[in-house]
């Protein structure tokens, strides 16, 4: 049933073609273009993300106050892992929640 | 004391101490440190501020930084007292130094890569994966491309 409607959804894909079992997934009709991330940090060459920089990590944890993730940010790892400790710095003086309210 | 860390600790003072307690207590914490050999290279108040949550019922803190270098026992003393303390809600410690090296070391890299791109003429982005000082074999392979 289920390997049915994925089927259907496949052939919708890309039409007259068989699929092509085990290649890189692409998107039928439109192409789906996603803007290449760069890691912010990077850019800005920073070597050291200071957990009192409130201002700064305030853009890290949207409404949940949850970490963004890396998919999201596009930080690279070396800066997320910096990233991820500062906030939990922050969080622990009470600079950033833990949870929302 | 074979090295000499580094420290920054940062505790919040109860808003509602008088002024002159909560600056004695500064002075206090402050001479904690320096008898025990420990030296307070900076020492600011981060103002008072709004707390992201409440603690012990208090929604805002008068935020206080110290900077810390010694041999890490003067800190153990220093959290004691503030534990100790009820004007001191919350405090934090965390040992910069390691953290500082590694961004100076990282700042080098960059600065070592930029300066080699500059000599390299813009490209060899693709060849430069070692020989920092042979500068020399990297033209060649250039005017041979």
């Amino acid at each position: 049933m289920s390997r049915n409607m994925r089927d259907d959804r496949e052939r919708g894909g890309d039409e007259g073609r068989p699929g092509g079992g085990g290649g890189p997934h692409r998107g039928g009709g439109g192409r789906r273009f996603r803007r290449r991330k760069v890691c912010r940090f990077c850019l800005d060459k920073v070597d050291l993300i200071d957990f009192k920089d409130v201002k700064l990590l305030q853009g890290y944890v949207p409404e949940r106050s949850k970490i963004m993730p890396r998919r999201i940010s596009g930080s690279c790892a070396p800066h997320q892992r910096m990233l991820a400790e500062a906030i939990k710095r922050a969080r622990n003086i009470a600079l950033l929640p833990y949870a929302a309210d | 004391m074979a090295e000499k860390r580094v420290y920054e600790v940062v505790f919040i003072i109860d808003p509602d101490t008088p002024e002159e307690d909560s600056a004695r207590l500064v002075e206090n914490l402050q001479n904690i440190v320096t008898e025990r050999g420990g030296a307070i290279t900076r020492s600011e108040s981060m103002g008072r501020r709004t707390l992201a949550y409440r603690v012990g019922r208090k929604t805002e803190g008068n935020y206080w930084l110290f900077e810390i270098e010694g041999s890490g026992s003067e800190i153990a003393e220093l959290e004691r007292r503030m534990r100790v303390a009820d004007a001191v809600m919350r405090y934090l410690t965390v040992r910069v130094d390691e953290e500082r090296q590694r961004a100076e070391k990282l700042k080098e890299r960059r600065a070592r890569k930029a300066s080699k791109r500059q000599s390299a003429g813009g490209r060899g982005g693709a060849t430069a994966g070692g020989a920092a000082f042979a500068p020399a074999p990297v033209e060649e392979e250039e005017a041979g491309a």
